[in-house]
């Protein structure tokens, strides 16, 4: 790069930062304040880009009729982000940590399926900010003028948030709850009205960032995910709830990304290196980096314990091996009574069933949120993939191997992860996921790049479907009963005690992280072999098995069966993989039919569905006793 | 739900059984269509009405074997492990015939390995791959639309003859964008051997950074640019470049960029004069385009986009393989298909035995910009046959068997 | 007497320039209980925790038994003999009160990584009777989630004892008790280090307690030890007198 177009592609990167920062600040405040790991932000985004273009069409492509469309979209999305949390979030606040996050997947699916709804498939593509269509010369190079009115947004709006928390009443609030909710309560503050307004402007945030790219981006229906995970990289590299580090974070990703384009193709020692290419995960990969040096993140604080204040997980109770037996009998007579079909619907549900038990035993028992549980589980289906493919192994060694490799992957990522906590070790393992998508997805010689591995049939004995599906129930059964049994060990123990009180764990010996770390490798060979089931079970791999759509996936289904009880995960997956078969083939809007359905049971049974279940049963037996 | 459902449609079924006459005395044969419809709305909304259109056409007429047909539609998420679960559905619950439609790339080869499998007939509507026929082609599966290769190829004889020399390349960074790069740089390098190629930009799908690609595009210098950006990349791309001047005096060729889907979201920005493939569908003149526009507005009240022609011209493929074979045997349609040539809105169509790929040609021109809108102008249509590389390459890359 | 089990010389730790803990020493021997005490602010919970190895000195030497323990982590501290309760009670909340003391004990026999056999099978009748020692028996089901306070500092005791401790460093014990259940608590904590000859070392704030358990009593004023000796020498220290009397406690 010469020294001019070094400065174009840093003009270029700090107008890409300037909407990110947006985003990100309004989740960072609504993180800080109501302890909401908001997916549904991305969505707010997306509505602020739609309702701006709408709304530019009905004042006319006036500067008054321009900006007044932008603030007023802002402003609509605040109101949809009041909505959101009065009729939804306010409901749940006292359900287990993480429940809310249910919640909010179950609005982006509403929400995605509401904007195809009114505004059609094809992108719109909004006007030139009037008065700013020109490009300035800087350098002999054209840079828009709209991208430096960009520049000067970020700054000036994080001076007005600055303001805001440091010089109103209303700010002072938000920054003590921000460091201690419990505190806030305990003055007579009212809550609801602090978390509804907190809200409000987090979402006028969003609706903001989404609008000023009306000049930039068309409105389409895949923004919303493309941008919450970056808010989320910069929320995190920022540091949770500081909104100067979130500004930080966003010129970061924003030049780096600038930079990697900027550079492009360079030899290296006779190695052509592609910096284009690098965009793919160079948010992920400077995430990674800045948790494994600073544990949260560039300008965060050490978080106050939440556990403390909030209700402790309640014991859990030692699955009675005849209801088990019984099931299991059930599941092993379906393929006799149903037709083809069900057998291999039940396949797809038993290699989930221990993708998501492998899940919940790290995120509940174990107390580490994982947002990126999909590596193991496709390290594992590549594993098996290429085993067979590229090296040749009989199938049944593939199987049997792939979760070896991915307890490898496991021991190398677990030992960053564990030396975090919270929300820092969730989305240190979503880099972790990303880096390793990114790999598969790029090393075409190998992996077969974004297309996959293809080929990847069982051994002959196992080509019948009932038969194939028999093998999946005996071996992700075991690996769901070995998962159980290890945790009504003296290691699963100590697992849970550690969740209770680290410090206690640590004042009586017991090495935490050393379990943990444990924990990590052991979840991560099942999630593995559930992996390698499933790809068998599919003839093929894709990197979408190792995405994030199917780390969700997997979250989905242990919060939706209950997180607080063992056998939670399994109905949660059982119920997500036949609602979604169902509806996606039944309806149309099936995705806003899948959130509706979602948005009822977490606000019907706040504990899950099992957990909810349990406690009508308790609540019978009170009542006639 | 279910059972319910099931139960109307089963009363249905008997009641249409009992209406209609000893002609249709038979249930409609079924054949299975799954597509990514949430992830490329865009695209898929317009394909399914081209389906619905043909259905109602090949049922018109009588139906094929004496029955009518019925396509059971299924969206597979655009994830291969979820198509193959739904293509499992469509043939053993639903008892579909065979296995029609996917667009992208990783689910139409997960679904061709798929029917390899299970040995069934699989035609790939959408997937541009070239895999799908050639490196990982099998017995059982065919495909409709022109390729990768075939668009690029079609674009050469335009490039080679501005002898521009030095070109620099972005394309959306999958096996699509990956693809059509490779078939580029090497057809271009065969007929031009001086050519350089002095920039290559690869930006994740959806998620261009498109000033600063078109910045790092133009501090390369190019006379030209290869381009296989679609859909809100391209919209991105296209304004940035005009903004920085990154077109001015520079030759751009982009595939795809001529079909109503891409092409109309950017109105009066449509970048004049770049070399595109496409769909002039307002120009088109033949008997069998004009048919099918007829009564594709009577129906619709729209006009097609490509994603229709493609819908469309599937469920024909479908229903003359069907009529040829004379029977549901799935080695009697996958010989049928072999050589099956039918007459499609794009003219005659042959899905040649060699590699299973249909001629389905394209149009190529360039766009223009009339009353607020994109246009192609200078079009011809150039035939897939024209377009494809000898037999002996061909059955080189072909895996035997 | 044979020497001290704790001998504590010279401790010192700053933060950022504020002088925390000043040249503290002292010495606790097996079955007395000491008392730390001083008025907020003065040291005393810097002071114990470079004790238990959450904090490291800036210098000074802590001895246990005669060895340097100065660098090391509290789960090793621990394993050296030292039981902890703290200020604010950690303990399991989603464990029965049983699991929790045989979690320790389990730990202390190091017997946590077995994968595959049932927790609980072992050490149930040793945990049963360091409850019964602690009068938590009644409640060994419970979890110790539904505990009342009080009982909670109790269960802490218990698991303070599991690893048969040659030390017992209690922060704040009866925090947040009734006051009647403090003075049993320390009367039985006094009761249980005598008759196993466990060296105690609290900090307290209840005087009624300090000054009718503890066998001595050291006091913090700033980071410096101002005062030392048995209740009725501190009693009557006048240094002692005006810190507190400063300090309107």
């Amino acid at each position: 790069m010469t020294l001019a177009s070094f400065i174009i592609q840093l003009l270029n990167g700090l107008a890409a930062a300037a909407s990110l920062f947006l985003v990100s600040a309004g989740l960072s405040l609504i993180f800080g304040v109501t302890r909401i790991v908001n997916f549904a932000h991305g969505s707010l985004y997306m509505l602020g880009l739609y309702g701006a273009y709408s709304l530019i069409e009905f004042f006319g492509r006036t500067p008054l009729g321009f900006w007044g469309a932008v603030a007023l979209s802002a402003l609509a999305v605040g109101l949809v982000g009041v909505l959101i949390e009065v009729l939804v979030l306010r409901r749940i606040y006292r359900a287990p940590e993480l429940f809310q996050l249910l919640a909010t997947f179950a609005i982006v699916l509403v929400i995605k399926d509401i904007a195809l709804f009114t505004w059609g498939a094809e992108d719109l593509v909004g006007p030139r900010a009037p008065g700013l269509t020109m490009a300035v010369e800087i350098m002999g190079r054209r840079i828009p003028a709209y991208d430096l009115l960009l520049i000067a947004i970020g700054p000036v709006v994080l001076g007005a948030i600055w303001l805001l928390l440091t010089r109103t009443r209303w700010g002072a609030l938000v920054r003590a709850a921000t460091q201690d909710r419990e505190m806030v309560g305990a003055l007579g503050v009212d809550q609801a009205k602090l978390f509804t307004s907190v809200f409000f402007v987090g979402s006028v945030l969003a609706g903001l960032g989404g609008a000023l790219q009306i000049p930039r981006e068309p409105a389409n229906l895949e923004l919303d995910l493309a941008i919450i995970a970056d808010a989320f990289v910069v929320t995190v590299v920022g540091g949770l709830g500081s909104i100067g580090g979130a500004f930080l974070a966003a010129i970061i990703i924003g030049v780096a990304k600038a930079f990697c384009i900027g550079i492009g193709t360079v030899t290296w020692f006779g190695f052509e290196i592609s910096f284009s290419k690098l965009t793919l995960v160079v948010e992920f990969l400077i995430m990674a980096l800045v948790l494994v040096v600073r544990p949260y993140g560039l300008l965060g604080k050490p978080q106050a314990a939440q556990r403390a204040a909030s209700e402790p997980a309640p014991p859990l109770q030692v699955p009675s091996w005849t209801f088990a037996l019984v099931w299991l009998a059930l599941l092993a007579i379906v393929p006799l009574v149903a037709d083809r079909y069900a057998t291999i619907l039940l396949t797809d549900i038993v290699c989930f069933a221990l993708f998501s038990v492998s899940l919940h035993f790290i995120m509940g028992p174990a107390g580490m949120v994982s947002f990126g549980h999909a590596a193991y589980f496709g390290i594992g289906a590549y594993a098996a993939g290429l085993l067979l493919k590229r090296f040749g192994l009989p199938m049944e060694a593939a199987l049997l191997l792939a979760p070896v490799i991915a307890g490898l992957f496991a021991i190398v990522y677990g030992w960053f992860c564990v030396r975090l906590s919270g929300v820092y070790l969730a989305m240190l393992t979503l880099a972790f996921a990303q880096i390793s998508w990114s790999i598969v997805f790029q090393w075409d010689s190998v992996t077969g790049g974004s297309n996959g591995v293809f080929g990847v049939w069982p051994a002959a004995w196992l080509a019948d479907k009932t038969v194939y599906y028999y093998m999946a129930l005996v071996l992700c059964g075991a690996g769901i009963v070995f998962l159980w049994l290890v945790l009504f060990s003296p290691f699963g123990y100590a697992l849970r005690a550690g969740r209770d009180s680290p410090l206690r764990a640590e004042a009586i010996g017991i090495d935490l992280r050393g379990f943990q770390w444990a924990a990590f490798v052991l979840v991560g060979a099942m999630a593995g072999l559930a992996g390698a089931v499933y790809a068998f079970s599919k003839g093929s791999i894709s990197p979408s098995s190792i995405s994030i759509a199917q780390s969700t996936d997997g979250l989905i289904m242990v919060l939706l069966g209950g997180v607080e009880t063992l056998t939670g995960p399994v109905v949660g997956a059982a119920i997500f993989t036949w609602l979604r078969d169902v509806v996606a083939r039944n309806t149309e809007f099936w995705r806003a039919v899948m959130g509706g359905v979602i948005l009822l049971i977490v606000l019907l049974f706040p504990q899950g569905l099992v957990g909810g279940l349990k406690l009508l049963v308790t609540r019978w037996r009170e009542q006639r006793a | 739900m279910l059972t319910r459902n099931r139960l109307l449609a089963g009363t249905a079924a008997l009641v249409a059984l009992a209406l209609a006459g000893p002609a249709a005395a038979q249930a409609p044969i079924k054949i299975g269509e799954l597509n990514s419809y949430k992830v490329f709305p865009a695209f898929l909304e317009p394909y399914k009405k081209g389906i619905e259109l043909a259905v109602e056409e090949v049922n018109a007429a009588g139906g094929v074997l004496g029955r009518k047909i019925e396509v059971v539609s299924r969206d597979d998420n655009g994830n291969p492990g979820d198509a193959v679960r739904v293509a499992e559905e469509l043939l053993s619950r639903e008892g579909a015939a065979f296995l029609i439609g996917t667009f992208p790339s990783n689910v139409g080869l997960a679904v061709a390995d798929f029917a390899k499998q299970r040995k069934v007939l699989f035609i790939a509507a959408e997937p541009l791959t070239d895999k799908i026929v050639w490196d990982q082609g099998n017995a059982y599966t065919f495909r409709l639309r022109t390729s990768t290769y075939m668009q690029t190829a079609m674009l050469i004889p335009d490039a080679v003859k501005l002898k521009k020399k030095r070109w620099a390349i972005v394309y959306p960074n999958y096996e699509y964008g990956q693809s059509a790069t490779a078939a580029f740089k090497k057809l271009l390098k065969e007929k031009q051997p001086d050519v350089e190629f002095v920039a290559e930009q690869a930006p994740p799908l959806g998620k261009i950074d498109a000033g600063a690609v078109a910045q790092a595009l133009a501090d390369a210098k190019p006379d030209a640019i290869f381009s296989s950006l679609f859909g809100p990349d391209l919209a991105k791309f296209v304004r940035e470049g005009q903004t920085r001047g990154l077109f001015k005096g520079v030759e751009v060729f982009n595939l795809l960029a001529g079909e109503p889907e891409y092409l109309d979201p950017l109105k009066e920005e449509s970048p004049d004069g770049w070399y595109v493939t496409g769909y002039p569908w307002s120009e088109l003149k033949t008997p069998e385009h004009t048919k099918f526009l007829n009564a594709y507005q009577a129906k619709f009240k729209d006009y097609p986009r490509l994603g229709s022609v493609v819908g469309y011209a599937t469920v024909m493929s479908a229903a003359e393989a069907i009529k040829k074979a004379g029977s549901l045997d799935q080695e009697k349609l996958v010989a049928a298909m072999k050589g099956l040539t039918l007459i499609t809105p794009f003219g005659m169509v042959e899905y040649r035995a060699i590699d299973h790929q249909s001629t389905m040609g394209a149009y190529v021109g360039q766009i223009g910009v009339k009353d607020g809108k994109g246009y192609m102008k200078n079009w011809r249509f150039v035939d897939g046959k024209d377009a494809l590389p000898s037999d002996a390459d061909v059955q080189k890359m072909r895996p035997k068997n | 007497m044979s020497h001290p089990v704790l001998q504590v010389d010279g401790l010192h730790k700053a933060f950022g320039g504020v002088q925390a803990v000043a040249d503290v020493s002292f010495a606790v021997s097996a079955g007395e209980m000491l008392a730390l005490i001083g008025p907020n602010g003065a040291g005393k919970s810097t002071c114990f925790n470079m004790l238990n190895g959450q904090l490291a000195p800036d210098s000074g030497i802590v001895r246990l038994e005669g060895r340097d323990i100065v660098g090391l982590r509290p789960r090793a501290i621990w394993r050296l003999g030292v039981g902890r309760t703290f200020q604010i009670t950690a303990t399991f909340a989603s464990l029965s009160v049983r699991e929790n003391v045989q979690m320790a004990l389990y730990s202390h026999a190091g017997r946590l990584r077995s994968l595959l056999s049932r927790f609980g099978a072992a050490f149930a009748t040793q945990a049963d009777a360091l409850l019964d020692q602690v009068g938590m028996l009644d409640q060994a089901e419970r979890t110790c989630g539904v505990l009342a306070y009080g009982d909670l500092k109790r269960v802490e005791l218990a698991i303070a004892l599991a690893n048969e401790p040659r030390l017992l460093l209690m922060d704040e014990p009866t925090a947040g008790m009734a006051p009647k259940e403090r003075v049993a608590l320390m009367e039985l904590t006094a009761r249980l280090a005598r008759a196993r000859n466990i060296a105690v070392l609290f900090t307290e704030h209840d005087m009624d307690v300090v000054f009718s358990q503890a066998d001595r009593i050291i006091v913090l004023d700033r980071g410096v030890l101002i005062a030392g000796g048995t209740p009725q020498e501190v009693r009557a220290n006048p240094d002692v007198r005006a810190v507190y009397l400063g300090s309107a406690h």
